[in-house]
């Protein structure tokens, strides 16, 4: 790998440059839907903009401190995203709303958090002691909206969401993270046994029903999700994440064959049984009828008039009119930003998350350990997942689902959820970049820490 | 391991490949459809509720976007002075589309038009709310209001005024009108049902984006003879000495149809008359004889050469009727009656305006023209239409000889009461039959007649010799007198 053969470089500066671009999209943008209003530089702007830059630099700072080898670009392109994303809503607030600084709430103590896990917690591999609490906390996050006290009942068709006291919250954005530990910790341990047992039939590798014991509950999961709490993106979010893990952990595409088996059975047999599943199909294939316009496919249409409206450069922030799609600031808001700032403006978009996933792979390629490289490969994977389950959906290419856009949609649990992401992923960068740790991770987890299937990189590195 | 990684963000990138396609058809690909598709409100609502700009007359708008308090939609159409306006600006509404200058100019009222790309370009960098161009008229306020009282209440009639060397319109009032008003408000219950009312209105055309002036077609009646004599003096048969045979009927061959002679005049006191005498007085026979002796191609030329049937220029820019070519296969009294502006002859007012026009600038036609100016919304002038030669209608020496006889009618004719103390005021009236014991009662003309500076054309419609002899010419007095003391 090309960073063996060089001392390495922290780039802290690199990020700093950066991160003052990202910070100058964000706000700037934020500027441009204020000059509509002629309010362009009130005080509210210069207080949102400015907390946001401290937010940033302290941030860059715990960085500098803490993981000084965490990769350099993925910090600012989180800034610019969430940036653009506070522009959007705030731009799209009527007189009276306050989603905009409520976002920006929600921003601050995402961001707090996430230096948190890395100031705290210095080393990704601490996480592999959790690898079952993670089971019992996923399990906890999924149930809690079912039950009664604490559910905040159906909103919108799904049962996602808790009550907590005046504010409501979506367990199951945190649940990726705790699941994505779990399968990292368990398949980490296991995946010897996993890969030396099993029947071959054909060209693939079968494994032993026994080994299927974790592939059975992530099915479950998902299925679970999807007919208990009726949140088909979450069901495949999870059971995404899940695969790529497993054939990452054993390198064998039988078990991706097996997942999306399992995965188009339960899916046929949920649109075969379940009236919502049925909806939301019929709804896609027949968006543009009168009468499934009336009764369910007017956001999504409406979203795609919008990005029509926007066309190649786009309407401009601030003057296309993108508050005629329903939930325009939230599930919707990609549509909003293509609307405003074009296709071009919209394709960067995409990009910034492109690039996210793909330094998140690389933190995945580069770092030493097994539990890291699942971690870090399932965390980047399932922002790519999720992003192409929302943008696929108000584009029209798969049915539209309740999956909030990282970093951009109106939301706090989402927010909370995708910056811990970018916290473990700074943290496994850190690992991945920076000189060998050889001292053994003390006490618990040691026996497990140094890499397994990567001997020779570390030898080539010493 | 790490192989496994690769695919899986090849797997990753490949999902992203799939967005990006997702992303350029909804954009670029199949955008035209979903914006055309009948679903989509947008277009409409974009265009409806921006500040569109203003048309203004004579530093007031005339049609204006107001801010409202609606979120959805925070600009509102308003028509300040609507009835006295509605035939030039028409409406611009939410459903029913627009007429009037607000379609002709929508373009540029609503800050599409390639004049305005610059800004455009501007606004998407400043993020300034889009504004429309707006656009200034030709229109004289007082006049405009003058010619518009100068019909009565519940008569059908139009006035147009315009200045014959430039083609510039200073007034186009008609009767009756509406109130746009109604058609524009966001209530979309209230705008149908203001919409069902309009439509019931006799005489406004809701429907057909013309007005009045330069909509109506209409019989021209005795108007119609400054064709037959300019066609006379342009074959070369007659001159200004001309004596014309002037019988109280013409007989055809064959038939008991007998055309008489104008029976309101004095045309019975000659046996033959001069141009000038039958000009003056309107006498039909002199005429009908000269379109019998010339044939009907003649006669036809010149009416094509004063522009009727024919194109009014780009400079208008109003929904407007261009109207047929002289009537073909005609009989000897279906050629007769057609010389004297009746049968099927149809003109507009604007027309017959026109034609008056060629005369009063020697022979040659300006483009009438609405537009003064184009304003981008920062006020700077985008456009300024420029006078523009339309054609040749004749010859100087024969306009030269029409006027001078023109001024007749006014000082020694039946248009007397269009004359002005100290001007030469030139002009010709018109009385078409409409069979039904009514006419369409018309005066048309200049002044002054040396060195014109306005030209009037009124017509009234269905009303009795009487009432048309006191709404044409007394009424052009007072315009004539309006437009030169100002």
């Amino acid at each position: 790998m090309s960073q063996a053969s060089n001392t390495p470089k922290p780039r802290r500066n690199v990020e700093l440059v950066l991160l003052v671009l990202a910070l100058a999209v964000g706000i700037g943008a934020n500027m441009l839907v204020g000059v509509d209003q002629e309010k362009a530089f009130d005080s509210d702007f210069w207080f949102q903009s400015s907390l946001l830059a401290v937010a940033a630099l302290v941030f860059h700072g715990v960085l500098r401190f803490r993981a000084k080898y965490a990769d350099p670009v993925i910090l600012p392109i989180v800034v610019a995203l969430n940036g653009l994303g506070l522009a959007m809503i705030h731009r799209l607030d009527a007189p009276g709303e306050d989603t905009g600084n409520n976002q920006l709430r929600w921003t601050l103590i995402a961001m707090a958090v996430a230096m948190a896990v890395v100031f705290f917690l210095k080393d990704h591999r601490i996480l592999r002691r959790f690898t079952f609490i993670s089971l019992a906390a996923s399990a906890l996050l999924l149930i809690l909206p079912l039950v009664p006290g604490i559910s905040a009942g159906e909103i919108l068709g799904a049962r996602v969401w808790i009550r907590l006291g005046p504010m409501t919250f979506q367990p199951g954005e945190v649940a990726k993270i705790t699941l994505a530990i779990f399968f990292a910790g368990y398949l980490s341990s296991n995946r010897d046994l996993i890969l030396l047992a099993g029947r071959k039939i054909g060209p693939l590798q079968f494994p032993r029903f026994k080994d299927m014991g974790p592939m059975i509950t992530a099915w479950l999961v998902s299925i679970g999700v999807l007919i208990f709490q009726r949140d088909l993106g979450s069901s495949v979010l999870f059971f995404g994440l899940f695969i790529v893990m497993i054939y990452v952990a054993t390198s064998r595409i039988s078990w991706v064959v097996i997942g999306l088996a399992l995965l188009l059975g339960g899916g046929f047999v949920a649109a075969q049984v379940f009236s919502h599943v049925q909806q939301r199909v019929y709804g896609w294939l027949n968006a543009f009828s009168p009468d499934v316009y009336e009764n369910g496919s007017r956001q999504v249409i409406e979203g795609l008039f919008g990005m029509a409206n926007g066309g190649l450069v786009g309407t401009g922030l601030g003057q296309g009119r993108p508050d005629l799609v329903p939930f325009a600031n939230s599930d919707m808001i990609i549509a909003s930003l293509g609307e405003e700032l074009g296709l071009i403006g919209l394709f960067a978009v995409v990009l910034f998350y492109l690039l996210l996933f793909t330094r998140g792979f690389r933190a995945a390629l580069g770092t030493r350990d097994a539990f890291g490289k699942m971690l870090a490969c399932g965390l980047s994977f399932a922002i790519a997942l999720q992003c192409f389950v929302v943008i696929g959906g108000v584009t029209r290419l798969i049915p539209l689902t309740g999956l909030t856009t990282p970093f951009l949609a109106a939301g706090g649990s989402s927010l909370l959820a995708n910056w811990i992401i970018v916290g473990l992923l700074l943290l496994i960068s850190h690992a991945a970049r920076g000189p060998v740790d050889t001292t053994p991770l003390p006490p618990a987890g040691a026996a497990a820490a140094n890499g397994i299937d990567t001997p020779t990189e570390a030898v080539k590195q010493a | 391991m790490n192989q496994a990684i690769r695919h899986s963000w090849v797997a990753a990138v490949a999902m992203f490949a799939l967005l990006f396609g997702a992303i350029s058809f909804v954009q670029v690909v199949g955008a035209d459809d979903l914006k055309t598709n009948p679903l989509n409100q947008r277009a409409i609502l974009q265009n409806y509720c921006n500040d569109r700009g203003a048309i203004i007359v004579g530093g007031t708008p005339v049609a204006e976007s107001a801010e409202t308090n609606s979120e959805t939609c925070k600009f509102q159409r308003t028509y300040p002075q609507p009835e006295l306006y509605a035939g030039i600006t028409g409406y611009f509404s939410k459903n029913y589309g627009a007429t009037g200058l607000e379609q002709a100019m929508g373009a540029e009222l609503a800050g599409n038009s390639d004049q305005l790309f610059l800004d455009r370009v501007g606004q998407l960098f400043l993020g300034n709310q889009p504004k429309g161009a707006s656009v200034e008229l030709t229109i004289d306020p007082q006049i405009q209001q003058l010619a518009y009282s100068l019909i009565p209440d519940g008569q059908r009639g139009s006035i147009v005024v315009t200045n014959p060397k430039t083609g510039a319109i200073l007034a186009m009032a008609s009767k009756p009108s509406y109130n746009p008003n109604l058609a524009a408000t966001q209530d979309a219950a209230a705008e149908s049902a203001n919409m069902n009312e309009l439509v019931k209105v006799p005489g406004i055309n809701l429907n057909q984006n013309v007005s009045g002036p330069t909509g109506e077609l209409l019989a021209p009646g005795s108007v119609f003879k400054l064709v037959d004599t300019a066609a006379a003096l342009a074959s070369g048969k007659y001159n200004k000495d001309s004596v014309l045979p002037n019988p109280a009927e013409m007989p055809f061959d064959g038939i008991q149809y007998k055309l008489p002679n104008y029976a309101g005049g004095n045309c019975y006191t000659k046996d033959t008359a001069g141009f000038a005498f039958a000009l003056q007085q309107s006498c039909n026979t002199p005429f009908a004889s000269i379109a019998l002796d010339l044939g009907r191609d003649a006669i036809a030329a010149q009416y094509k050469k004063f522009g009727f049937g024919e194109d009014v220029g780009g400079q208008l820019k109003l929904g407007h009727a261009q109207g047929n070519g002289f009537p073909d296969n005609l009989d000897a009294p279906g050629l007769a009656q057609s010389a004297i502006g009746q049968k099927d002859v149809r003109v507009t007012p604007l027309q017959v305006n026109m034609m008056t026009n060629a005369i009063a600038n020697g022979g040659v036609q300006m483009a009438p023209s609405l537009v003064k100016t184009l304003r981008a919304p920062d006020l700077r002038v985008i456009d300024e239409p420029q006078p523009a030669q339309l054609r040749t209608s004749t010859s100087p020496e024969i306009a030269k000889q029409i006027t001078e006889w023109m001024t007749s009618v006014v000082t020694d004719g039946i248009a007397k009461g269009a004359a002005v103390p100290g001007v030469q005021v030139a002009g010709k009236t018109g009385t078409a039959e409409l069979g039904n014991g009514t006419n369409n009662s018309w005066f048309t003309g200049f002044a002054p007649a040396d060195n014109p500076k306005v030209s009037v054309t009124i017509v009234v419609e269905g009303v009795d010799i009487y009432a048309g002899a006191k709404l044409t010419s007394p009424n052009a007095k007072k315009i004539f007198e309006a437009v030169l003391n100002k």
